[in-house]
């Protein structure tokens, strides 16, 4: 559906990172963990091109949604400059969220960079179904990691990664993951980040035999799964629209070619 | 009852208001119904299809660029047999009229499909796309040289009997000789345009951003273009022109039906309002009544010769 979303909060919390809430209740009613909406600019003409950004927080009690936003280009630009009471278009809910009916109690959430955007609902949903959350998130550096109060209230064990070792382990999310996997094991994985990262997720889950979810993302046109602008191989060698088939996907699905 | 008529013919496909989708940028028209009310459309033109399957191109498959936005899909179909077995009855389900926008690696097989095509009540013409920029045969290949796109336009009406409706590349020095070329051929009707040949390049990795490195270029950047071509054709060649090429408002699409065209397509603007053809639909028939006319007939060249 499309909602006109009324800013009610637009602040920087990371680098090149932002964080608005939005009221927008239809959507907010609808949403699911892993799912994300479609955001246009009102009265401008540029940038032409709706912005998919994931679903950072759904309140749908109070109407409220949070995008979690990496600032890229124009369009991100623009979105910064946006003020409380300021109102933006969205198209959504788009996408296939994320499963929680795994069995088991063991979670691990592996983030890297602005990939953390969808977790935060994801371990809502989690805690309310009394399953036990670890999540390794990974980035460039500490000031590249946020939010990190946002999924401790979760209840979450958090293991922090930096490539400069400014704040936790120095190097890659795949380390941290491959140790816990040995050594404490889970029941079900979930991914998201750059692609060359849920590849190596993947191999290290696969290694020890723990399934999981992925959550992509590709250049889109619409969101609506017309355009197959985000037309993405799978290992089947069967495209796969990430808009409409994914953003999440079951690890082993995709080709990432 | 609208107290307007809406209703035009393009070259024998019957349309109760003269709006369609572009190719490519509606799907099927069941991904949009959400959005849309398809049995309001005057056509639902479908995504192109070709004989076989085809997997498309690399990604990235799209930029944006200003006021419009690269693709290089590359005809990503699953081929004529499936779209007749699996999604054609589903749209026909909706009444209004399906165009088929067929491709084809020659002219052989564009032939081929349309004979498939022939045997399916459902469709109501043919849409024959010798413009795509994004395939490396067929496509605009064909649609940049006159005597090949006659030659298409031949073969495709030796298959069916069917409106064929040729959608014209912008591509090109003379775009009169091309339409004069495809009338020749035999077509019935003409879509006027398919994208422009675009790029863009990401300097931070120097490279271009395209997959496929060069795309089709659309939205509101192309939309003069697009207008100049239907008003060059239609004062020139006596087809009906569904005219497309960044429609973006109602108003749009009104300067296309004064260029000359019969009918107009919504590409791109699907994307950005995936309701805009029912926006279109509504607006022209307030032009109408804003300015005394009954018939949407009536103004279309209005602004030629």
């Amino acid at each position: 559906m499309i909602e006109q979303g009324k800013i009610l909060l637009n602040e920087k919390v990371g680098r090149d990172i932002w964080r608005m809430e939005l009221k927008c209740p239809w959507i907010a009613m609808k949403a699911k963990p892993g799912q994300f909406v479609n955001v246009k600019l009102n009265d401008v003409a540029e940038p032409l091109l709706r912005r998919p950004i994931s679903l950072h927080g759904i309140d749908a009690e109070n109407g409220i949604i949070s995008l979690l936003y990496l600032v890229v280009g124009r369009g991100t630009e623009m979105m910064t400059k946006l003020e409380n009471g300021d109102s933006v278009d969205l198209l959504g809910p788009l996408g296939k969220g994320f499963s929680t009916f795994f069995h088991g109690r063991r979670a691990v959430i592996v983030a890297g960079g602005i990939g953390s955007a969808p977790f935060y609902p994801l371990m809502e949903e989690l805690k309310a179904k009394q399953k036990n959350i670890t999540m390794i998130y990974g980035a460039r550096d500490a000031e590249s990691l946020t939010c990190l109060d946002l999924y401790e209230e979760q209840g979450a064990e958090m293991i922090l990664v930096t490539e400069d070792g400014s704040v936790g382990e120095k190097g890659f999310v795949t380390g941290p993951l491959d140790c816990l996997l040995a050594e404490r094991g889970a029941d079900f994985v979930y991914a998201c980040g750059p692609e060359a990262m849920l590849k190596a997720v993947e191999e290290v889950a696969a290694n020890h035999g723990v399934q999981g979810e992925v959550s992509t993302e590709a250049r889109m046109g619409c969101g609506l799964g017309v355009c197959l602008s985000c037309s993405k191989k799978g290992k089947d060698g069967k495209n796969r629209k990430v808009c409409q088939d994914g953003p999440v996907f079951p690890m082993g699905v995709m080709a990432y070619e | 009852m609208s107290k307007v008529s809406l209703a035009v013919d393009v070259g024998g496909l019957k349309m109760k208001n003269p709006v369609t989708t572009a190719s490519g940028t509606f799907g099927s028209g069941l991904e949009m119904v959400e959005y849309v009310d398809l049995s309001r459309l005057g056509a639902v033109t479908v995504k192109g299809t070709t004989l076989e399957p085809r997997p498309g191109n690399p990604q990235p498959r799209c930029a944006e660029t200003p006021a419009g936005m690269l693709n290089s899909i590359g005809l990503e179909n699953p081929g004529v047999e499936v779209f007749v077995a699996e999604t054609l009855p589903k749209v026909a389900e909706y009444g209004s009229p399906i165009v088929v926008n067929i491709a084809g690696k020659d002219i052989e097989d564009y032939g081929k499909v349309a004979a498939i095509l022939e045997k399916e009540s459902a469709v109501s013409a043919l849409e024959v796309n010798v413009s795509c920029p994004n395939v490396k045969n067929g496509g605009m290949a064909l649609g940049t040289n006159p005597d090949l796109v006659r030659e298409t336009a031949e073969t495709v009406k030796a298959n069916t009997t069917k409106p064929v409706i040729m959608k014209l590349s912008p591509n090109v020095t003379d775009i009169v000789a091309v339409a004069k070329a495809a009338k020749e051929g035999g077509a019935d009707g003409l879509t006027l345009i398919n994208c422009l040949l675009g790029m863009a390049i990401d300097i931070k990795t120097k490279k271009p951003i395209l997959g496929n490195v060069v795309g089709g270029l659309s939205g509101p950047a192309i939309k003069p273009v697009a207008l100049r071509m239907v008003y060059q054709v239609h004062n020139a060649v006596d087809l009906p022109i569904i005219g497309l090429g960044g429609i973006a408002c109602w108003q749009d699409a009104v300067e296309f039906l004064l260029a000359g065209a019969t009918a107009v397509s919504v590409g791109t603007g699907n994307f950005l309002d995936p309701s805009l053809t029912m926006k279109v639909i509504d607006g022209i028939e307030g032009y109408l009544i804003d300015n005394g006319y009954d018939d949407v007939n009536d103004i279309i060249g209005l602004a030629a010769k």
